[in-house]
């Protein structure tokens, strides 16, 4: 085109020398979002590695800049591995709630929703995901309070004994669901929900027809179908979408500070050793541990397939 | 054995789950209204909207409300920038470390916000960055990169290279297709990734705690108030503004890009 254009100007200029040169405008583009990614995100990450080498002095509580394993060494201690059970139990059975509940919102808006009911579903779904993380804690601080809503239903419709029940169970039950590893897991459950029906929905959708036909015709009940067709389909969704509520429980400390027992998650463990404690060391090498986690996770749900459901 | 009808059963959870997604949150506007300061007794035992204007009054609100704004539009900005850049960049070309570039735009929120915090927290004590606006703005540019760039990348997706090399071929040099014919078209997305981006950022509070010292943005304080309340009824007064403040935007964004097969909001 230069052949017959005259140049007008400096952006005439410039466009010629990114015709002759497709990799120097790539470059001009991929700099500086490259630069800050890799400047503030990967910087940190390593500063959190250095960080979790160092030791801090008993003595003094100042952070001792050399290379130590001693700070990993204090995760094995048994009150620390009690805070990595506690939470990867809770992540575990989090996903496993949250895949219970999602699958039939998700089924029902993959198969049978058309139209307007379609659109209701899918803001319905996104609208919880996105709004304010903080007031949807905060409203299930309102419900599970012992004064708050559940435990007014549960007087007015007679079932205190059950209620009382259920938070007599010991463990997980406490003073009242607010107190209690049962409403932490309520809560957690209801947070990551949509990040477990979006993912699953898009596996359901991918699901032909055809095949719930086939299976019906070759005489399978609806749980047959269900275990042997729908379940090995949808797991690509299933795990893609436990990999957000895993990781996503497993580093959060609101809600567990918020609701639920005094006994630490490895979030809460973070937020209290860089803070009041001032421990930056152990609390950079408790970071580290989700990190290795996830890794792992993400290796295996690779494995089963489930990057392509995202 | 039928699959083409659902059974009550299913349409009994399906709708049920939805509306376990939304009830906890009309919650939150009810007891905006309740007299009873103290405790949540449900239900309320009186109705009355005294709790705005004493919010209103309440000088400690407002330092963090306008903190908030600010750095949600620093940071929106920010990112509206470099996730256009790098969203642009990805789809015109195939590279060396594309795949490896993509997993950096997405790890920022992948890993659990305590670990982004933290990283950010090791960083600042290392090089001894002292706390302000701007600590808490690297944070939030930082995890809102990717939602820009998952609208501005689906949206390019389905553009067609054609358009760019017909406005070549017209005579446009490479900054005038950029603002007659790429903007036009990436516009709606754009700005619903900016919305997005600006909802996320407006209520971010796990990484905020990490880089923000001393300072208090709207959710900082709204999770003080939570630990330690006084007043309860003005905490669902604030909340329901962050509440408005985010869900707006959000919706304003399904609204620009739907229909489409880049309809914002898929994923966070």
């Amino acid at each position: 085109m230069t052949a017959f254009l005259p140049v007008r100007g400096p952006g005439d200029r410039l466009t010629r020398l990114f015709w002759q040169r497709p990799a120097l405008l790539l470059g001009l583009m991929l700099a500086p979002p490259l630069l800050w990614l890799g400047l503030v995100y990967l910087g940190s990450l390593a500063a959190l590695l250095v960080q979790s080498f160092y030791a801090i002095d008993e003595f003094s509580g100042l952070v001792v800049p050399e290379f130590t394993l001693k700070t990993y060494a204090e995760l094995f201690r048994a009150q620390n591995l009690d805070i990595l059970m506690r939470t990867l139990l809770m992540s575990a059975s989090v996903t496993l709630g949250c895949a219970v509940l999602a699958f039939p919102i998700a089924w029902y808006a993959a198969r049978h929703a058309r139209g307007a009911w379609k659109a209701a579903f899918y803001l319905g779904v996104m609208l919880p995901l996105w709004s304010s993380y903080l007031v949807k804690v905060y409203a299930w601080k309102l419900i599970l309070a012992k004064e708050g809503i559940i435990g007014w239903a549960a007087g007015a419709t007679g079932t205190t004994p059950i209620l009382e029940a259920v938070l007599a169970v010991p463990g997980i039950g406490g003073n009242s669901l607010s107190t209690s590893y049962i409403g932490t897991w309520m809560v957690f459950v209801y947070v990551w929900l949509p990040y477990m029906i979006l993912p699953m929905q898009a596996a359901l959708e991918r699901v032909p027809a055809s095949m719930l036909e086939a299976s019906a015709d070759l005489g399978a009940t609806r749980g047959q179908t269900f275990r042997n067709v729908v379940l090995p389909l949808a797991m690509p969704g299933v795990i893609a979408g436990s990999i957000f509520t895993f990781s996503l429980t497993m580093g959060d400390y609101i809600i567990p500070q918020i609701i639920g027992t005094s006994a630490r998650f490895i979030g809460q463990a973070v937020y209290q050793l860089q803070g009041t404690a001032g421990n930056l060391p152990l609390a950079a090498a408790f970071a580290v541990v989700p990190i290795l986690v996830m890794l792992v996770y993400l290796a295996l749900a690779r494995r089963a397939g489930a990057f392509d459901a995202l | 054995m039928r699959f083409d009808r659902p059974s009550f059963g299913l349409k009994l959870a399906a709708i049920g789950g939805l509306a376990f997604l939304h009830l906890p949150i009309l919650l939150i506007f009810l007891y905006a209204f309740t007299t009873e300061e103290r405790t949540y007794a449900f239900p309320p035992p009186g109705l009355t909207t005294q709790w705005f204007a004493v919010a209103w009054n309440r000088a400690d609100i407002w330092p963090p409300l306008y903190l908030s704004l600010r750095v949600a539009a620093i940071s929106t900005a920010l990112a509206m920038v470099l996730g256009t850049l790098v969203a642009g960049a990805m789809a015109q070309a195939r590279f060396f470390g594309r795949e490896q570039i993509s997993l950096l735009i997405i790890l920022p929120i992948a890993l659990p916000g305590v670990i982004t915090g933290m990283s950010l927290r090791s960083a600042f004590a290392i090089m001894e960055i002292p706390f302000s606006t701007w600590t808490i703005v690297l944070g939030h540019a930082t995890f809102c990169i990717v939602i820009v760039y998952n609208n501005a990348v689906a949206r390019l997706r389905r553009l067609s290279g054609a358009i760019t090399e017909a406005s070549a071929d017209l005579g446009a040099n490479a900054f005038q297709t950029f603002r007659h014919v790429l903007l036009p078209n990436l516009g709606s997305a754009l700005l619903a990734g900016g919305m997005l981006a600006f909802a996320l950022s407006f209520d971010e509070v796990i990484v905020t705690t990490f880089t923000a010292g001393q300072q208090s943005t709207l959710p900082i304080w709204m999770l003080n108030e939570l630990v330690r309340p006084r007043q309860r009824p003005v905490t669902n007064v604030v909340a329901m503004v962050v509440f408005v403040v985010t869900f707006v935007p959000i919706l304003l964004a399904y609204y620009l890009t739907r229909g489409g097969a880049d309809t914002a909001g898929g994923g966070k």
